[in-house]
């Protein structure tokens, strides 16, 4: 029996439900939430563990065979993405209790961050297409509730139309859903793998396969990205954050299963599309990241760029390309919190969000300076920090293949990020001081603790790279090789 | 009985995609509830409807296939869930902004 890989699910569900009923109760709340998501996190470390020694985990509700029932599967990618995940959401609900404010803890932030997870953490392990369908809309609509969560202004204008695209995407799966059901008969990832293997990926299932692409990319933000700026800018920091580490990455990991379990057979269409869309992403990103003065607008805009930078690994597809997209996305995760706590920080420190309008804040706060230079070197993916490696071996897969105009805009993509928070590191951090030492807001250590662990996290997962090598090389190795996914799930 | 059902999403589906084009915040509320419909219909029609009830018993000849049918009420509730929550997210764009055009809408200054 696995039952334990259905905790990542259970827990967050539960805790959200028990929350409910605490809402008056801040202290409560917050002390619930905390020990949830370490559990979570110790529960996700356990599962990596035990991939390891037994292989990919499968568990069947109800005891109904995996074609039939609904089941779960655990492989090295699922749970390193769950781990991933409910580390970044610890540290972006410290965040969020400093940050806050009691009038949004009364109204169910806490229920509303723990069905997230949940939603985020069951798409991660579902073996189910229907049942990531549903796990995608748990998500969807605790986000729904999170980006209104408040009803400022901005927050209240710019939701109409997060949530119109989404409905819409989602719409969209289920038509997709429908015809893939109606022609192979089956909902169970493994199955449909097996099943497509068997006939053949005909045209029509290449057709139904793009519609799968249109959905996934707009919810992960891989070219049609126009609604992710101005909603991912809107909501509080801590809420941002969690936004832009978790969601879009719920997207690129749906593609990623999708794209190499179920329609890998005619790459020359599929994965020529996804490389087209990365190209597109990438140059677009790059030119929002460099068009705005807004410091949320640049920071939402360097999520699109990462976003097409993984995907080049999917359109690569080698070894070493996926290896490097997976190290990328658990870098990503972690340096999109770090990066979007340190600007909500320097936004509420000096109350604007443009960068030109504040300058010398090294002096008045150091360590937010310091931290703030380390996110920047690891998103541009400088050696000691994290980013390096998934951008090397995701280069190395390039060369391999002779995809240099990917390449080409991948690393190129890489100088806009950098030039893009350059620009704000030089103007808001150097430069003459503004703020006297009488007038300069105290910048609370709750503030600074989750950032300061970020910035280790992402200096520990550059420099020990190795240690978390095998889970990726054997994440990759199920990715490229469906067989072995197939043969766990259906035949144990 | 497949085709006519087919027929019958086609014709929502372009009535949603006429709503959800136009410029009124209710409208597009509508159309998107239409699509899901439309979306519905379409699940319902893969399924198949040659059959009996969808029962295993001793003599059963052909049954029809329940899957379908249980992924649509899964996918109403979704549906109903989110249409209530963006309703209420509509009318209290309205009390705030007094405005139902969303061409309008963008032009507000944030502050």
């Amino acid at each position: 029996m696995n039952n334990i890989i259905v905790l990542p699910l259970v827990i967050p569900i539960l805790t959200g439900i028990l929350l409910v009923f605490l809402h008056r109760h801040v202290k409560t709340q917050r002390w619930i939430s905390i020990i949830a998501t370490i559990l979570n996190i110790v529960i996700s470390f356990i599962i990596l563990q035990k991939i390891h020694v037994e292989g990919i985990l499968k568990l069947d509700f109800g005891g109904w065979a995996a074609p039939y029932g609904i089941t779960f599967v655990a492989d090295s990618f699922a749970v390193l993405l769950v781990l991933t995940a409910n580390f970044v959401t610890a540290l972006c609900l410290i965040y969020a209790m400093f940050s806050i404010g009691e009038k949004r803890e009364k109204l169910f932030f806490y229920p509303f961050v723990h069905l997230l997870v949940a939603g985020v953490n069951g798409s991660f392990l579902t073996g189910d297409l229907f049942n990531l369908f549903v796990c995608f809309e748990v998500m969807l609509l605790a986000s729904y509730a999170l980006i209104t969560h408040g009803g400022t202004r901005i927050q209240l204008r710019e939701s109409i139309k997060y949530i119109v695209i989404n409905v819409l995407s989602s719409s969209l799966f289920v038509i997709a859903i429908a015809y893939l059901y109606g022609s192979i008969g089956t909902l169970n990832l493994a199955h449909l793998s097996a099943r497509i293997a068997e006939s053949g990926q005909t045209p029509l299932l290449t057709a139904i396969s793009l519609l799968f692409l249109i959905v996934f990319s707009i919810k992960s933000g891989l070219l049609l990205y126009q609604w992710l700026p101005g909603s991912y800018s809107a909501p509080p920091t801590a809420i941002a954050a969690l936004f832009g580490a978790l969601l879009t990455k719920v997207g690129v990991y749906a593609l990623f299963r999708t794209f190499s379990l179920l329609f890998y057979h005619e790459p020359a269409v599929t994965h020529n599309l996804i490389g087209i869309m990365a190209a597109i992403t990438l140059i677009g990103g790059s030119i929002g990241a460099i068009a705005y003065k807004n410091i949320r607008h640049i920071v939402a805009y360097n999520v699109v760029i990462a976003i097409g930078f993984i995907l080049i690994g999917l359109a690569v597809s080698t070894q070493s390309a996926i290896e490097g997209s997976i190290y990328y996305l658990i870098h990503d995760m972690i340096i999109k919190a770090l990066l979007f706590l340190l600007a909500g920080t320097m936004i509420t420190l000096t109350r604007t969000s443009r960068f030109d309008q504040v300058s010398g804040l090294i002096r008045n706060y150091p360590v937010l300076g310091w931290l703030f230079f380390i996110a920047m070197l690891s998103l541009t993916g400088i050696p000691p920090f994290s980013g390096f490696i998934g951008k090397i071996l995701v280069g190395y897969g390039a060369v391999e293949t002779g995809h240099f105009l990917l390449l080409a805009l991948g690393f190129i993509s890489s100088l806009f990020v950098l030039y893009s928070l350059l620009r704000i590191f030089m103007n808001s951090f150097w430069g003459e001081t503004m703020i006297s030492e009488d007038q300069e807001a105290p910048l609370k250590k709750g503030l600074i603790i989750p950032c300061l662990i970020l910035a280790l996290a992402t200096i520990a997962l550059g420099v020990g790279a190795e240690s978390i090598a095998t889970y990726v090389s054997d994440a990759a190795n199920t990715l490229l090789n469906p067989d072995i996914y197939i043969d766990a799930v259906l035949n144990k | 009985m497949e085709t006519l059902i087919i027929i019958l999403a086609g014709i929502l589906v372009t009535v949603s995609t006429y709503l959800m084009l136009s410029k009124n915040l209710i409208r597009i509320i509508l159309g998107m509830s239409l699509l899901t419909h439309a979306s519905h219909l379409l699940l319902m029609a893969m399924g198949g409807f040659k059959g009996n009830v969808p029962i295993i018993g001793d003599q059963a000849g052909e049954f029809i296939d329940a899957l379908p049918q249980a992924l649509i009420l899964t996918s109403i509730v979704i549906s109903f869930g989110v249409t209530s929550f963006i309703l209420v997210l509509a009318y209290r764009n309205y009390e705030t902004f007094k405005i139902d055009n969303l061409d309008k809408l963008w032009g507000i200054k944030d502050e």
